[in-house]
């Protein structure tokens, strides 16, 4: 499903991806751990299209098709979703009206007619209810004076609504207690089929008690220098990341 | 001839013309005497440091329209809220238009300023109120006092409840190649009365139009005013609005400015506070592009005790527009316990995008609470890739974002479909085919 090819990205003439390599197909969830600026988020911002970031060499191919070119909302249609580790707060704009939005922007994209209002409201009743989120909080401002754990399970709850083929979540575990971590992680297993496929930037194991990785990727000063399987992910919790810097570094 | 001279020597035609007392009469003689010495404004006058009125002058205005031809109500029907039930007050070129009006005299007065400054039965309330509040020493207010006669006349009286929105337009058909109109309003709110009202000045071709419109309010004890004015005209109607109001005790007007467009707008918009816990409310939405300039001119006088004002304007300004936010607010030593908010937000979304703001207070007295703040800022990045990364395209993901900036102005209009309107006028002028309303 995704291809990413000898990845290099830099911004503002900082090179931060120094060829990446990744190869995700459906139904499978990998994870990408690393130490604190290693490239997580920026390897997840340059697939979702941010402008900032410049590729400077090598290919994101989704389904075949090269998106190196296409702008964020391009993507998004074409089944991308960022959950965000920052969400952005946007006063004046209702959750639901951004869902509204958005879906309906998607399905123009697709060629298809505007949702009808009831199925919309469905919809959103369903999807909210599996993220244990009030109705109350729908109709609030976008982020808006959101705790850490309502802006991410909002996040959740956005990837629910949108239904994404290739879901991005960018240490969503961070600023999360222990509910709110078994709600999110149990809104995405829930939405996991073969037909989609996930990656999960994290730089603690602790998410992946709960989303359970078939793969598990080690970031490092802009490359992937270890890779396996779950088990690697509690290698690094027990060992901390030195001996993989040392190992990279010797 | 030069414009002012043109308007002078017409004066005393336009005398002969209008049959009134002799009250009026002086009012506008007065009126002209003053216009005459100083003439309209300049840039070296403080207030109009940012708004140069020179290119609009110099057109060939015809200052009296000849009759035009009856507009049809379907052509029209567009620039009226026009879903719910209202009172109009309608002028085609200055003219009353009878069968585009719905007017009444039951139980309240929704009808012609011609008659209240004509009939008997509205000499004393001529007296005590025609030009009390407008400005005696700005000569644009002067010139349109000396040539009063036609606008809307409205009185509200003693715990009237008015139970429908009344709608002011004026409509311009170009039959003349340019055209000067000078409408005059006076609104009168009896004590513990409340009404709506949504005046709107729409030319109907690209004949320059010039507009020099004088308001006057008046809101008697515990009185309620909502006044909204949409300003979406065409790109050579240029618009003077003043508005000047008085209220009394534990009154509560707000006047909501929504300018869109046209060539040149300049609204002076005057709150004067005559009795203790009154308050005032000032909030406006601009969204210009092209080279459209807008200026906001506002005025707060609080005058006695424990009153309240709140100023809220935000400002979206693309290509080559030019945005002024002039708000002064004077607080007088006697007016204790005063509360004065103000703030003015702008967004410039081009390069060649322009906006002077300047905040003004004067406060004499000194236990008050005023704040006042304001803004010139760009979209926010991170916010639109958000939004981006969510399916939203660039343009509607802006748009999004712009509406967001002028939301709170819009939560305060209480007339649902003039709400709808205002939104659908905001996706329009901003491109985009969404549903604004939340």
């Amino acid at each position: 499903m995704l291809k990413i090819e000898d990845l290099h990205a830099s911004v503002e003439d900082k090179t931060i991806l120094k060829g990446i390599n990744l190869e995700v197909k459906a139904g499978e969830v990998h994870a990408i751990m690393g130490p604190n600026g290693s490239g997580k988020s920026t390897l997840a911002s340059v697939i979702a299209g941010k402008e900032d970031y410049e590729v400077e060499k090598g290919d994101i191919i989704l389904d075949d098709e090269n998106i190196n070119e296409l702008e964020a909302d391009e993507r998004a249609h074409k089944g991308v979703f960022l959950s965000f580790q920052y969400p952005v707060e946007i006063p004046g704009v209702t959750v639901t009206n951004f869902m509204k939005t958005a879906i309906n922007e998607t399905r123009k994209a697709k060629g298809l007619e505007e949702m009808p209002a009831n199925e919309m409201l469905k919809l959103i009743r369903e999807k909210s209810e599996l993220l244990e989120i009030d109705r109350k909080f729908l109709s609030r401002s976008l982020n808006e004076g959101f705790s850490g754990g309502e802006k991410k399970r909002n996040e959740i709850f956005q990837m629910a609504m949108l239904e994404p083929k290739l879901a991005i979540l960018d240490e969503t575990d961070s600023g999360l207690d222990i509910d709110a971590l078994r709600i999110v992680a149990n809104g995405v297993n829930k939405l996991k089929s073969k037909d989609n496929a996930t990656i999960v930037i994290t730089h603690y194991q602790r998410l992946l008690d709960y989303i359970v990785p078939d793969y598990v990727h080690v970031l490092y000063n802009g490359r992937i220098v270890k890779s396996g399987g779950k088990e690697l992910a509690l290698e690094l919790e027990a060992k901390g990341y030195d001996w993989i810097k040392e190992e990279v570094n010797a | 001839m030069e414009l002012k001279e043109k308007l002078v020597s017409s004066f005393l035609a336009f005398e002969n013309q209008v049959d009134v007392e002799a009250y009026v009469h002086d009012v506008r003689s007065e009126a002209i005497k003053h216009f005459e010495t100083v003439g309209f404004p300049n840039k070296k006058d403080e207030a109009w440091k940012y708004t140069s009125l020179n290119k609009i002058l110099k057109e060939d205005y015809s200052v009296f329209a000849k009759d035009a031809e009856a507009l049809d109500y379907k052509d029209v029907k567009k620039y009226f809220i026009h879903d719910i039930d209202s009172y109009k007050i309608v002028f085609v070129d200055g003219k009353y238009s009878s069968h585009l009006s719905e007017t009444t005299h039951d139980g309240m007065d929704v009808c012609l300023m011609s008659a209240a400054l004509t009939k008997p039965k509205y000499h004393v309330l001529i007296k005590n109120y025609f030009n009390q509040v407008a400005a005696k020493d700005e000569s644009l207010a002067s010139l349109n006092t000396a040539f009063s006669r036609e606008g809307a006349f409205i009185h509200i009286p003693k715990s009237k409840l008015a139970q429908k929105p009344i709608q002011i337009i004026h409509f311009s058909t170009g039959n003349e190649a340019a055209l000067m109109l000078q409408p005059r309003n006076l609104i009168i709110a009896d004590e513990n009365s409340h009404v709506q009202i949504i005046e709107r000045h729409q030319s109907l071709t690209s004949h320059p139009v010039l507009t020099n419109s004088v308001t006057e309010i008046f809101a008697n004890k515990r009185a309620i005013v909502d006044y909204y004015k949409v300003q979406n005209d065409q790109q050579n109607a240029s618009l003077i609005d003043n508005t000047y109001i008085n209220q009394k005790r534990e009154s509560n007007v707000s006047v909501h400015t929504f300018a869109f467009g046209g060539k040149l707008t300049r609204n002076n918009l005057n709150f004067y506070q005559n009795g203790e816990r009154i308050d005032s409310t000032l909030k406006g939405v601009t969204i210009i592009g092209d080279k459209q300039h807008v200026d906001h001119n506002t005025l707060v006088h609080h005058i006695e005790p424990n009153c309240e004002s709140h100023q809220d304007y935000k400002g979206i300004f693309g290509d080559n527009a030019t945005g002024v936010f002039n708000g002064k607010v004077v607080v007088e030593k006697e007016a204790q316990k005063t509360n004065a908010f103000q703030a003015n937000n702008n967004l410039l979304i081009d390069d060649k995008a322009t906006v002077n703001t300047k905040p003004q207070l004067e406060i004499f007295a000194d236990d008050v609470r005023c704040s006042h703040g304001c803004t010139i800022g760009q979209l926010d990045q991170s916010a639109l890739f958000y939004l981006r990364s969510r399916g939203i395209p660039e343009k509607e993901a802006r748009a999004l974002l712009m509406y967001a900036f002028a939301n709170n102005v819009l939560e305060s209009v209480k007339i649902p479909e003039l709400k709808k309107r205002i939104n659908a006028l905001i996706a329009n002028k901003l491109g985009v085919n969404i549903g604004f309303d939340l």
